[in-house]
């Protein structure tokens, strides 16, 4: 269903209002002049790829005056501790279930038979040794025994069940009426965004190079600790409602990517020609880190996620700045969904061109990538098997 | 069993020689003719061992490439291992790509040139005839051709690197494998593994038709040895699956070089159609790796308590409950692909009904060696460290057996720690096990049992050092196949690689025992294991005779 649905509206993409077309949509396509930006210090910011933010658009609210992001890491929450054995806090209900099954059901009980195996071992081994023992017993069968390590197990496996059927039954659940949209779109090796139900605009988010990284393009932004840790930083943050539930769609351009974010307890598969979908609600304002889980060619370890959390106005504020509009009390939008990498055929890319000129990720090329944009690849084109 | 059947394409050549049997059974013929277009399942055998050990070298030497380059964050050597290649650029894409063709090389090594053919190729090949007291495999050039077929397969899988590398991972998931890729080394590696599993087939038909059709009188199904129950188990894990593999990767070939697509959305095609027929034969194929070793286990749990298996037949057919569930389960690597809520819980509860048989299996063990008289030569050492890493790599199992729970696991390193604690401490720990066992009776030479503890030890402590804090790691959300990671990630990839480096010289001191008890061990007495010993090869001198059970024993 999901890839007929996808095969069917390919190509549509959603033009945000202010977005000037820009021509050309090449990975070789320059951002569009930032002369056109209002506040000055939005250049501070100028997006390394060439998928600009809609230069029209005022600074975003979720940054300080100086371009740095206002928001940092907390330190516990949303990202890996050095030397910590457990799981990451979680900052979502199902998250939060799961992290109490993990902890208080799973891990106590594979402890517990793998210390009891463990003693077993130990037993036999210092009573049954040859010189504790040196005639051995000819048992080789007690039907009782047998019963009950069968039925055992299979009595400890249901009570895991239980609550492992509740939780996958919680993580399906549909999101409401209300609910705020992100789409999740997967490129090598970045992340593109789309907020279908707020006028459609696009984040492209970039993993944020090192300071002094030779690959890092003369003038371009480099990371700093305000960004957040080193490879976990992203050039543009998603930004999120706290409290609101959200409907994650995710699909890719290319190859398969997974989109994962652990303090969220999601991880959901990107794959082109698909829609996968799933649904979360933050409880709690932060900054939140994850990163690409499938395997996706090179630059595999180079394209994370971060996702600020905000109160709904703050985000109305950032949707607004980013050109896009808020629903307004209706119901979300049931109209339908831009789906980019479904079809990469010559006359459906073409059709699509203006629409991903304006809103859609770097098409891809056969040209090598130049290092100083991470958007570009050097991967052929969707569809492009066997030419 | 009659000698007709038994015998019938050499029966005249094994009447004829009956009565002077010993004096004809030894002679060999010269060495080319002898290793290069033989016929005589132990010297296929020997020769798949050495080529698993081969392997194992450069699988190995691999992941300790790996733990370097993981041992601290950033980016140390990989760019200048990519530069020594042709086509190094001095890029960072190069350097990188170069790490995605490591763990792809390490994982097909490890899996179809290393444990495959020295479980089922070598100490199949050896014992399963010998065990069921049959004089060979019931093809026996077939046998030769299996394990031919290995060398241009590995060949190819070497090569491949020089043309670009395949950068897949083992999974070899379309769409990265067909538009993702171009060159010809992925085209390579999916020859490879169509050469691998053509071996594998026809080595299962040869095991399934010689333990259906050539046990010695009296050698009743259940009255086999569980080694030989493993290995049936497995031949036909092997035959239902390896067609499925060969289909998906095929499709692949024909996506990639001939305009199909199969697995392409824009043609219709599907990349999640690839992941179903590739855990159809995935799956199964975890199985397929770490059930002989339960056979070798088995044998060897028995000897050294000088008892029986505890519940025999709960023990077969445990093998056999985890060979056809195995094959309904495929699902639970894909739990974060977009799978419904209902294929989901599915495949959640299919999943943990694997833990019962397996259970019975751990239990069984323990019982065979409660009550029995228990010597702790280096094969027994190995099968009990065996049981205790299976069972913690099994619980980790049963975590990740529940849909919901992998959201946050999949693809990180705790499913890392979880396959290398049943494989490279559950299938590698039975290797071994069976290695220093057969030892003796395979080469004539007893092992030196100090070099086989201090090897046992020195390789448990270096192997838990290296993949216990990967648990750490996966819980705290570290992705797998990265060659860089968040600092944060530090402290326990630094311990991780000090694991391997302890591991690395448990390995040394395996070969130097192997070179020196080669050399200069003790000649092996026929039975060197004593009362417990209860199979058929215990009964053949060591080495066995070149041609052994030419008049067939008779199993009470």
């Amino acid at each position: 269903m999901a890839v007929a649905a996808g095969l069917a509206l390919a190509g549509l993409g959603t033009v945000p209002a202010g977005a000037a077309p820009q021509a050309g949509a090449t990975a070789q396509t320059a951002p569009a002049p930032q002369a056109a930006a209002g506040p000055g210090k939005v250049s501070t910011i100028a997006p390394t790829t060439a998928n600009a933010t809609p230069p029209a658009a005022p600074a975003s609210p979720t940054l300080a005056m100086d371009g740095a992001p206002a928001m940092t890491a907390a330190p516990d929450v949303g990202h890996p501790i050095d030397g910590r054995i457990g799981l990451q806090p979680q900052v979502t209900t199902n998250g939060q279930f799961a992290h109490w099954m993990h902890d208080s059901i799973l891990l106590p009980l594979i402890s517990v038979i793998s210390i009891f195996v463990l003693l077993l071992l130990v037993w036999v081994v210092i009573r049954y040794r040859r010189a504790a023992n040196p005639v051995p017993s000819k048992t080789s069968h007690n039907t009782f025994i047998e019963v009950i390590w069968t039925l055992a197990p299979v009595v400890i496996l249901v009570l895991i069940a239980i609550p492992s059927i509740g939780l996958l039954q919680a993580q399906f659940k549909p999101a409401p009426a209300g609910a705020v949209t992100l789409k999740a779109i997967g490129n090598q090796w970045y992340w593109s965004y789309q907020y279908p139900d707020n006028g459609g605009f696009e984040i492209t988010a970039n993993m944020l190079k090192e300071k002094g990284d030779p690959t890092l393009a003369p003038g371009a932004r480099y990371r700093t600790d305000a960004d957040g840790p080193r490879l976990l930083a992203a050039d543009n943050r998603i930004v999120l409602p706290v409290g609101v539930p959200i409907r994650l769609i995710t699909t890719s351009q290319d190859v398969i990517h997974s989109w994962a974010v652990p303090a969220f307890w999601i991880k959901l598969d990107a794959v082109p020609g698909r829609l996968n979908e799933t649904s979360f609600t933050i409880k709690q304002p932060g900054l939140y880190f994850g990163q690409c889980s499938e395997l996706c060619g090179a630059r595999h370890a180079f394209m994370p996620i971060a996702v600020e959390a905000v109160p709904p106005a703050q985000f109305a504020a950032w949707v607004k700045a980013k050109g896009g509009t808020m629903p307004g009390g209706k119901a979300p939008s049931d109209k339908v969904i831009p789906q980019p990498g479904a079809d990469g055929s010559a006359a459906k890319q073409a059709e699509a061109k203006a629409a991903d000129a304006a809103t859609g990720p770097v098409e891809n090329t056969t040209a090598a990538a130049p290092t100083s944009s991470q958007g570009a690849t050097a991967n052929g084109a969707v569809g492009n098997a066997g030419q | 069993m009659t000698d007709t059947a038994l015998h019938a394409p050499h029966g005249a050549h094994f009447v004829a020689h009956d009565d002077h049997a010993h004096h004809d059974a030894d002679h060999k013929p010269g060495f080319f003719a002898r290793w290069f277009m033989s016929t005589n399942h132990k010297d296929i055998g020997t020769l798949y061992l050495i080529f698993a050990i081969v392997a194992g070298i450069i699988g190995g030497a691999i992941s300790g490439l790996m733990r370097a380059e993981l041992a601290k964050p950033g980016i140390q050597y990989l760019v200048g291992w990519a530069n020594w290649l042709p086509g190094g650029d001095g890029g960072l894409d190069h350097a990188l790509h170069l790490w995605n063709v490591l763990i792809t090389a390490h994982g097909l090594i490890m899996v179809f040139f290393m444990v495959m053919p020295a479980m089922i190729g070598g100490f199949g090949n050896w014992f399963v005839p010998i065990m069921i007291g049959a004089p060979d495999m019931a093809f026996p050039r077939m046998n030769n051709v299996s394990f031919w077929l290995l060398i241009p397969a590995f060949s190819l899988l070497l090569a491949s690197p020089f043309f670009g590398g395949a950068g897949t991972g083992w999974t070899v998931y379309a769409p990265l494998s067909t538009y993702g890729e171009p060159g010809p080394s992925v085209d390579m590696a999916i020859l490879s593994l169509h050469l691998a599993g053509a071996s594998s087939i026809l080595g299962a038909i040869n095991f399934i038709t010689t333990i259906f059709n050539m046990r010695a009188p009296g050698m009743t199904l259940h009255k086999m040895p569980l080694f030989v129950w493993s290995v049936l188990v497995t031949a036909f894990l092997l035959l239902l699956a390896l067609p499925v593999l060969a289909a998906a990767i095929t499709m692949l070939l024909t996506d990639r070089n001939f305009g199909t697509t199969f697995f392409d959305p824009a043609g219709g095609g599907d990349p999640i159609l690839y992941q179903h027929l590739f855990w159809f034969f995935g799956h199964p194929e975890v199985y397929i790796m770490i059930l002989p070793g339960f056979g070798i286990v088995s044998q060897i749990i028995a000897t050294f308590s000088r008892k029986p298996v505890f519940g025999y037949l709960g023990m077969a057919y445990a093998m056999v409950a985890i060979g056809v569930v195995g094959f309904v389960v495929w699902a639970h690597h894909m739990f974060v692909t977009g799978l419904s809520v209902n294929v989901k819980m599915y495949f959640t509860a299919a999943t943990m009904v694997i833990a019962v048989p397996t259970g019975i299996k751990i239990f069984s063990w323990i019982a065979t060696m409660w009550g029995g008289s228990l010597s702790f030569k280096t094969p027994m050492v190995w099968a009990i460290g065996f049981i205790f890493m299976f069972t913690v790599g099994g619980v980790t199992g049963v975590v990740l057996a529940n849909g919901g729970i992998d959201d946050y696991m999949q693809d990180t390193y705790y499913v890392v720690a979880h396959f290398h604690y049943v494989l490279s401490l559950g299938a590698v720990f039975g290797l071994f096990a069976g290695f220093y066992y057969w030892f003796p009776k395979m080469f004539g030479k007893m092992y030196n049992e100090f070099l086989g503890q201090l090897h046992f030890w020195v390789f448990f402590i270096g192997v838990n050092l290296l993949f216990f804090p990967m648990h750490f790691l996966g819980l705290q959300g570290m992705p797998r196949r990265y060659p860089d990671y968040p600092d944060a990630y530090a402290t326990w990839n630094a311990l991780a690689s000090h694991g391997y480096e302890i591991m690395a010289a448990g390995m040394a001191i395996f070969f130097v025992n192997v070179i020196y008890s080669l050399i200069a061990g003790p000649k092996a007495p026929d039975n060197p294991w004593g009362e417990g010993a209860t199979t058929l090869e215990w009964t053949l001198s060591s080495p066995p005779p070149y041609h052994q059970f030419e008049t067939l024993p008779k199993i009470d």
